[in-house]
């Protein structure tokens, strides 16, 4: 098997130690800061450790003002807070996606920075909706559109519900996938989160509800896009010869951060493509295991059809054969099926932690933990986030 | 006022925004090896030759990708609005994100050909596009005139 990179897989000197996850909900009216530190000790006492063996930070995208609620924390205040002693940390938002902060820390504890790194991500959309929402447009404040939003913005393409849709609309014409296909993604996650008492919405959701609600950039409708909510997740990534004792690991069998395509939402020679493709491919590159030996995958749905990128990307189906895949609906990604597919009820009913929420089930799932929804004998799991140039995935199995 | 958010404009890309001033959508191109790219930068992506300078297009483009937008993202945006990704005739390679006007959303498809009409504000002129059949010319438009 060719090795991407040449022959050290890195990650597997890192281990996923201790998860961590505060409650989740529709305007808490907690503070950010409350909710990280309620999901950062959890984690840290989930792994055995104490405060004081944290010794590294990371986060995504770190502190950020321009979108209310979108980032409330960073290295800073929560460094500060825990009175952390920290020998390595970064927060930042251009990485391969959402998880790139998970990525950065295997990468410092590879290189021996850090021996144990408390990773977080914390949203509070929810409650900064009412008041601010409208603060949240880019542009709308007259400031002066830059950088790749510049070339978005200013046509009223705002929200990535647009960019998405562009890519949804480009693919059903391609490959001729349908709304009604389209709809098993949110179908499937409305499914599961009923078996979920944490996740948001758990009532049920039909496929004519569906088909019928309104549309917000179409092919996109309601259901299509995620629901902003107040939470924070955390994940101690440690050392893996750093932890005898340590109690529930997780182990990184690979990852998957390229962008060898445009870093761009339009540029992209194949519309039908994105950094998950690109991901995918050097994920399966640095690993014995293929699609075949996953067991659940956590991917992607702040719009149902980066789901069916991601799922795409990562072989699960061949190229365009996403409609007809999903055809089968649950029997594919339902509980019990072939792939079950974001069991936490993802961000379409679990609310939007912004690829955090995958990645604590998918550790939840290994552990055997995932309570009223666990996957039988679930010994593999891929983790993915990201959409358009924004990608970036995990492949993480049991501790065997 | 309608919504209407603005791009800074810097060295590389004033001719991108400002080339409506003269109803000509400018793309840069290589002057060493011919290509064209998007967005505009001091540097070829092919050669790395810093000889690269805008160059005038046709104006011409076919839509690639579509969305019909509903949602008004904000207070004061009129919806919906068709936006698009379209492929520029004469520059292969080159794709832009853009609204389509003067066009009935249900009869927009992938294929469809259309030029580009700027939409003039400020100092800027967006390059939107309209289909070919429904354009009367590629003059410059006023703020007013497409609102
Ligand atoms: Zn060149």
């Amino acid at each position: 098997m060719s090795r991407y990179l040449g022959q050290r897989i890195g990650e597997r000197d890192a281990v996923i130690s201790g998860i961590g996850r505060s409650t989740v909900g529709r305007k808490l009216g907690r503070t950010g800061l409350s909710l990280t530190v309620d999901a950062a000790l959890q984690a840290i006492e989930d792994a055995g450790l104490t405060r004081d063996d944290i010794d590294g930070l990371s986060t995504y995208p770190g502190i950020t003002t321009a979108s209310p609620g979108m980032s409330p924390n960073g290295v800073n205040d929560v460094q500060d807070a825990l009175r952390l002693r920290l020998n390595w940390f970064s927060g930042g938002s251009e990485t391969p996606a959402q998880l790139g902060a998970v990525m950065n820390a295997v990468a410092a504890v590879s290189a021996g920075l850090a021996n144990h790194v408390l990773v977080f991500r914390t949203v509070t959309e929810s409650s900064a909706q009412t008041a601010t929402r409208r603060a949240s447009v880019v542009g709308s404040g007259g400031d002066r559109v830059s950088g790749i939003m510049q070339w978005m913005v200013p046509f009223h393409a705002v929200s990535a519900a647009n960019w998405v849709g562009m890519y949804a609309q480009r693919y059903m014409h391609e490959f001729g996938l349908t709304r009604r296909q389209l709809g098993e993604i949110p179908l499937n996650q409305r499914r599961h989160a009923a078996l979920y008492d944490e996740a948001i919405f758990r009532d049920p959701l039909t496929m004519d509800d569906y088909l019928n609600a309104r549309m917000i950039s179409y092919p996109l409708g309601l259901y299509d896009c995620d629901i902003p909510c107040d939470g924070s997740c955390a994940v101690i990534v440690s050392r893996a010869d750093a932890t005898p004792g340590l109690r529930k690991v997780v182990r990184i069998d690979a990852i998957g951060s390229a962008l060898t395509g445009r870093n761009s939402w339009d540029q992209r020679s194949d519309l039908t493509e994105t950094a998950a493709h690109d991901c995918a491919k050097m994920l399966w590159s640095r690993t014995d295991l293929t699609v075949d030996d996953v067991d659940t995958a956590q991917l992607y749905d702040g719009f149902s059809f980066l789901t069916i990128t991601w799922l795409e990307a990562l072989g699960f189906f061949p190229k365009g054969e996403a409609g007809p895949w999903l055809d089968d609906g649950a029997a594919r990604i339902g509980l019990g099926g072939e792939v079950p597919l974001n069991t936490n009820g993802g961000q379409l009913s679990g609310g939007r932690l912004h690829g955090y929420g995958y990645l604590y089930e998918a550790c939840a799932q290994l552990r055997g933990e995932a309570v009223g929804r666990q996957v039988e004998g679930a010994e593999v799991a891929v983790v993915g986030a990201g959409g358009g140039p924004l990608g970036g995935c995990l492949l993480l199995t049991q501790d065997r | 006022m309608s919504f209407q958010a603005l791009p800074e404009v810097t060295d590389d890309t004033a001719a991108f925004w400002e080339g409506g001033v003269d109803g000509e959508l400018q793309i840069h191109r290589c002057h060493r090896c011919a290509i064209w790219f998007h967005p505009p930068a001091p540097v070829c992506p092919e050669c790395l030759s810093r000889e690269v300078g805008p160059a005038t297009t046709s104006g011409r483009a076919v839509v690639q990708a579509f969305t019909v937008n509903f949602q008004p993202w904000a207070p004061d945006m009129q919806v919906p609005f068709v936006l698009a990704v379209v492929s520029v005739d004469d520059a292969p390679g080159v794709q832009l994100t853009t609204r389509l006007i003067d066009v009935d959303p249900v009869s927009v498809s992938v294929g469809l050909p259309v030029e580009v009409s700027f939409l003039h504000v400020e100092d800027v002129y967006l390059p939107l596009f309209r289909p070919v059949s429904a354009a009367s010319g590629n003059g410059a438009v006023s703020e007013e005139g497409t609102s």
